[in-house]
């Protein structure tokens, strides 16, 4: 399917759960502090998915968006969402 | 008795699999694909080791989705026996049929080499044939194997006794170093509560004759051949 000017577009950030280790947050971090920036208190690692969606579609596009969220894009044993419908 | 080991796309280990049914244990296996929409009849699912659908999003996340997985969850239900060895676990784990979920090893590597393990249950129909306080030797091979669970589900694992196996050293000690992924509790395979459904990190099938290197995998099949048959 191609991008249409009118299409809807939200954006999908996925993050980590407080107390769920992030082996490569904490990578990131200790690469930092090697390299000299000593103020760095916390690396926490995510994932962020642009979604362009048909708008005539049908339903509201945040149900839509937060189905999608739920049944694919995260589990929720480990991580939590949120996300922005841009237009 | 019949296995079935199921192929997705990018599972590799399915071959091993299937040989160690077949030639080792000498038992009726047959390959189901991952679009199928029956189990034809298999006692025993096998999800096998490999990296279905290129472990994109997450391990597991797309491959749960196949159509072969509405039935498989169907037949778990129902109190058939399903194996997942591997990314087969992480399937399971993401289609809910086990709890919790696996994080990136805590070394951020691949690792692949023969680790001990400890069966902690012998009431199950995958390790009836274990003795107690018995080690395994098999191999792991992943970079998503750091089991997680949330406290409460932890709770639940151990009060159900649903841990079937932790990492150990060779004397049998469980200890953080003979944890080769960071795992929670050294937890290496887990099983549901009905006790039908189990989900392993090592390898049984790569550890099924001695010129592989061990042969302690086929305590596992055996259990399950030894399980069927007393049913019977």
């Amino acid at each position: 399917m191609s991008i249409e000017k009118q299409d809807g577009f939200a954006v999908v950030y996925v993050r980590l759960k407080d107390g769920v280790l992030d082996p490569q947050g904490s990578t990131i971090e200790r690469a930092l502090d090697d390299m000299g920036y000593q103020g760095i208190k916390q690396i926490r690692s995510g994932k962020i998915f642009e979604i362009t969606f048909q708008k005539d579609g049908g339903g509201k596009p945040e149900e839509l968006i937060d189905e999608i969220c739920r049944k694919l894009l995260t589990n929720p044993v480990i991580e939590n969402f949120n996300f922005e419908i841009v237009k | 008795m019949k296995f079935g080991v199921i192929v997705f796309p990018g599972s590799n280990c399915d071959y091993d699999a299937f040989m160690a049914i077949k030639t080792v244990i000498k038992q009726d296996v047959d390959f189901l694909w991952h679009q199928d929409t029956s189990l034809r009849g298999c006692d025993c699912i096998i999800l096998p080791g490999g990296f279905s659908y290129g472990d994109y999003l997450r391990t597991g996340a797309i491959a749960r989705f196949s159509s072969i997985m509405k039935k498989v969850m169907d037949f778990a239900q129902d109190g058939g026996l399903v194996v997942g060895i591997c990314n087969g676990f992480q399937i399971l784990l993401e289609a809910g049929l086990l709890p919790g979920a696996m994080l990136r090893n805590t070394s951020l590597r691949f690792i692949c080499r023969f680790v001990h393990i400890r069966p902690e249950e012998q009431d199950t129909p995958f390790t009836n044939l274990c003795r107690r306080g018995q080690v395994l030797k098999i191999p792991i091979a992943h970079t998503d194997g750091n089991y997680f669970i949330p406290e409460d589900g932890l709770r639940q694992l151990k009060e159900n006794r649903q841990i079937a196996f932790r990492y150990c050293d060779e004397g049998g000690n469980v200890t953080p170093k003979a944890n080769p992924n960071g795992s929670l509790e050294s937890i290496a395979g887990i099983c549901n509560r009905s006790r039908n459904v189990l989900g392993m990190m090592p390898h049984p099938e790569r550890a099924s004759e001695k010129i592989l290197g061990s042969d302690d995998g086929k305590y596992i099949f055996e259990s399950i051949v030894n399980f069927f048959n007393q049913k019977k």
